[in-house]
């Protein structure tokens, strides 16, 4: 399958699910932030890839997989983990992208503010991209295989 | 305070922005890329810099590998919560922190700070 971008899923998205994202977004960069003024640096930045929102994510993802099984009046459990599950393996592969990130950060912030930020994006999202198609690659060759 | 309300409305706006992003794309496993997005260190960063310079801002992120590190862990435990012990998702998550956390602060224990 082709990657797509389609609205029609946040039809099933309710209003207060986007305040609880909103909501826990922003403490978690309170929180990320009265870490780093209490403990300093290295344990503050330590708190900049805590899965603080994967929670709600996951917990909604799952919801929203369950109400549409069991709207076509089948038990919507099992499918809900699994959605659940495959979003916690993209996010795996999204942390190898993450670190990428912050490693760009790192070497490049010295130089220019601005142009760290569009370099460390820029790595998050090739990482990210190439690590999720490779492992498909290389699942799509196992399957071949067996 | 000031601070801490700038803090939580960019947090609260570009975690939103990555979320309705993720919730538009297709398949799940690559929407589930943005659920390691930047987003708490794209608003945190770019505070730090102002307030503390580009040396301190170095520093975080030098430890956020080690947080990212503890994500991938995170992320995996989580999915074999989910699929092996067939747990729902939010006991999954919640319980995957300690995971989290013990290879964050271990990493950090072990290779210590940005010099």
């Amino acid at each position: 399958m082709l990657v797509k971008l389609s609205s029609d899923a946040l039809k099933q998205t309710r209003w207060y699910e986007y305040g609880v994202r909103f909501l826990l977004g922003g403490l978690a960069t309170v929180f990320a932030g009265i870490m780093g003024a209490r403990f300093g640096a290295s344990i503050g930045g330590l708190f900049l890839a805590l899965p603080a929102i994967f929670c709600a994510s996951a917990t909604l993802i799952e919801s929203h997989e369950r109400r549409a099984k069991e709207k076509a009046g089948l038990s919507g459990r099992r499918r809900g983990q699994e959605a659940a599950a495959l979003d916690a393996a993209g996010a795996a592969l999204g942390s190898l992208g993450l670190a990428a990130f912050a490693a760009v950060f790192h070497l490049t912030v010295s130089a220019s503010t601005a142009g760290a930020f569009a370099a460390a994006i820029a790595a998050w999202a090739a990482v990210s991209v190439a690590a999720w198609w490779l492992r498909r690659r290389l699942r799509i060759v196992s399957h071949a295989r067996s | 305070m000031t601070e801490y309300v700038l803090r939580f409305v960019a947090g609260g706006v570009i975690v939103s922005i990555f979320s309705i992003l993720g919730d538009m794309l297709r398949p799940k496993s690559f929407a589930g890329l943005l659920g390691a997005a930047p987003s708490v260190a794209l608003a945190t960063l770019g505070i730090a810099v102002v307030e503390h310079g580009s040396n301190y801002a170095a520093a975080e992120s030098w430890t956020m590998i080690y947080g990212a590190i503890a994500l991938a862990c995170y992320s995996v435990v989580v999915c074999h919560l989910l699929m092996r012990f067939h747990l729902a998702a939010l006991p999954s998550t919640i319980v995957a922190l300690a995971v989290w956390l013990a290879v964050a602060f271990g990493l950090l224990a072990g290779f210590g700070g940005a010099a």
